[in-house]
């Protein structure tokens, strides 16, 4: 916290200095003995929304909770803003898969918004007045203010997606880790979200997200990263998203269809 | 105080204690858990007695908390062979555990004051006449000063860590991205509820520890939308289960521990028929009238369809409702009743003429269905 304030405050050009949000090298990852990402070396700039793209079981997911020390690295190394993921913890917010929480877990929209802030509080601390308050302004931006006192699992797919983007806010980041947080959304939903984070992005901000769907990735993310155990490809966008690159993510199993786009 | 309010009172704090950590345990899946524990300490607890010649309670405590602690890395050592599922790892433990437990017993202790009866049922009959020493001076009951020192402990534990333990119960990897250790949390939770079984053990024995863990828990899980009055509604459930219990068992005679559990299963029982957001009858309610909503709606399309046409005159008769839908007379006159008091449709003679709302109805569901 002490480190950032001047960094926000000073000009984009020192900005510009500041390390890169994710920088991987050799890192490989394993599941006991079976290796799930081979070797990632990767740099993914600031102001970059950015699309994680590969088939099932292409260490997409392992890559994110690698980069947050959620997995154990066997090879390699992630820095998040040139130093470890534990010293810049607070600049980090994280979405996971709608499907890994339990929906039946009692409490509402607001208070789920809340634990966004439970990491800036640190441990014992409890979340006070400027927190509640926090966590409805972020419930606001994703326009589920009237559902904020409603039972989680009572909320459609796209307003629990919804709740969980709130919650990434309130964790008040230059950093996002989403996974999969257009899966199962209405247009809607879809929509709010592509404003939120290309809002994220104007505001200085790093989106990193795990998708699947490829003909909309064109319009809404400008970096790409192919994995498919191994790192493919990454860059710019329009650079990286050829033919012959997604042939190479995904082998034979690409149709003609996709790739269009 | 007397000897009935000490018992009540050992009860009360017992399941007051065994509630709030029972709580977490019923959020996490993990009812089970609990169950291995209140087995797997018996050894530890046998082999504690043992090391201090004869029933020591703080050799008790130690041991027991060893065995517990041992029990849970079993059963996660098991389950991380992926050979196991979660409940067949501890289904593979406790037993075991249990056995060993009882064997030492029949071995060692055969003549102690430390019997299968008290294993299983504890003795909180003589909550009163066990009293605590401090040299020679007499503290009281000895239950009182264990039950409540729980109590203190999963306050304590509940409440500094409320936060914490909320988030990695709910989305433990936010939780460790976040810095708050799910596996840290994971182990100081069964390190209380462990320590919970061995306290809770003395008093109501084995089995029963575990129905008060998670009996009164799983009934306020139903009750409710909030953790924090999930937490609460447990406590008042297990408390009021404590004293009703004794209020039964004392003039029959029976047994005060399987009293109270037997009223806290019968408090959980009323939650699963009569909670008003998950509750059997609840459910029966709102299906049915999601139901009749539905035939009403069907019905208001169906006159629709015919108004103006030759067919009209007899496809609207009250008489004749049901034959062009195929609903039996008694469903066609229930749907009737529901759609008039909806105000879909009005009676008119023997008619049924659709009303604006009505029209409006049929419209809506048509175009949803286009």
């Amino acid at each position: 916290m002490l480190t950032r304030s001047p960094v926000r405050s000073s000009s984009d050009a020192l900005a510009a200095r500041e390390a890169p949000p994710v920088v991987a090298r050799d890192l490989t990852v394993a599941y006991r003995d079976k290796p799930v990402l081979w070797d990632v070396d990767v740099t993914i700039p600031t102001r970059k929304l950015v699309a994680i793209i590969g088939p099932n079981g292409a260490g997409k997911t392992t890559f994110i909770r690698a980069a947050m020390g959620l997995v154990p690295i066997v090879a390699g190394t992630v820095q998040i803003f040139g130093g470890s993921y534990a010293s810049n913890r607070g600049r980090v917010a994280y979405v996971p898969q709608r499907g890994s929480v339990d929906w039946d877990f009692p409490t509402d929209a607001l208070d789920v918004v809340l634990m966004g802030t439970y990491g800036k509080l640190g441990w014992v601390r409890r979340p006070g007045r400027p927190e509640v308050e926090r966590a409805r302004r972020c419930l606001d931006q994703v326009g589920m203010s009237d559902f904020a006192k409603r039972q989680i699992r009572q909320l459609s797919g796209g307003q629990q997606q919804r709740v969980f983007l709130a919650r990434a806010l309130a964790q008040d980041a230059d950093l996002y880790f989403m996974d999969e947080p257009f899966a199962g959304v209405d247009a809607t939903t879809e929509r709010a979200i592509v404003d939120l984070l290309k809002a994220l992005r104007a505001e200085g901000k790093t989106v990193i997200c795990v998708h699947h769907d490829l003909s909309s990735a064109p319009e809404y993310f400008d970096w790409l990263m192919l994995l498919n155990g191994r790192l493919i490809a990454d860059g710019p966008f329009g650079e990286t998203f050829t033919h012959e690159n997604l042939q190479r993510t995904y082998g034979g199993r690409l149709t003609a269809a996709v790739v269009g786009g | 105080m007397s000897s009935a309010a000490i018992i009540m009172l050992t009860g009360a704090l017992v399941a007051s204690a065994a509630a709030i950590v029972g709580c977490f345990l019923v959020l996490r899946r993990m009812a089970m858990m609990s169950d291995a524990i209140s087995h797997a300490i018996l050894p530890g607890l046998v082999l504690g007695y043992f090391l201090a010649h004869g029933p020591n309670l703080f050799a008790g405590f130690l041991g027991a908390s060893v065995a517990a602690v041992i029990t849970v890395a079993l059963v996660e050592g098991l389950q991380n062979t992926r050979r196991v599922a979660e409940q067949s790892a501890i289904g593979l433990v406790f037993p075991a555990m249990f056995a060993l437990g009882t064997f030492l017993i029949s071995r060692y202790f055969a003549n102690v004051h430390l019997d299968t009866d008290a294993v299983l049922y504890g003795h909180i009959e003589f909550a009163a006449q066990d009293l605590l020493f401090l040299g020679n001076l007499n503290l009281g009951p000895q239950a009182l000063w264990v039950m409540g020192f729980l109590l203190v402990m999963n306050l304590a534990f509940v409440i500094v860590l409320y936060k914490e333990l909320k988030v990695a119960t709910f989305d433990p990897g936010l939780a460790a991205a976040m810095g708050f250790s799910p596996v840290l949390l994971h182990y100081l939770l069964m390190a209380v509820v462990s320590i919970t079984a061995v306290g809770a053990f003395t008093a109501v024995g084995a089995v029963l520890t575990v129905a008060l863990m998670i009996v009164p828990a799983a009934a306020a899980y139903l009750l409710t939308d909030r953790l924090a009055t999930t937490l609460g509604l447990a406590v008042a459930i297990g408390v009021l289960s404590a004293v009703a219990g004794y209020g039964i068992a004392v003039p029959l005679d029976a047994s005060i521990a399987g009293a109270m559990v037997t009223v806290s299963g019968f408090a959980f029982a009323l939650a699963v028929l009569f909670s008003p957001s998950h509750g059997v009858v609840a459910r029966a309610v709102r299906l049915r009238r999601q139901r009749m909503a539905y035939a009403a709606e069907t019905l208001a399309v169906h006159l629709l369809g015919h108004e103006g046409t030759a067919q009209a005159e007899t496809e609207s008769a009250i008489a004749h409702l049901g034959e062009g839908l195929r609903w039996s007379p008694a469903l066609a006159q229930r749907v009737q009743r529901w759609a008039i008091r909806a105000g879909f449709v009005e009676q008119s003679r023997e008619r049924l003429v659709l009303t604006e709302r009505g029209r409006d109805v049929a419209l809506r569901a048509l175009e949803r269905g286009a």
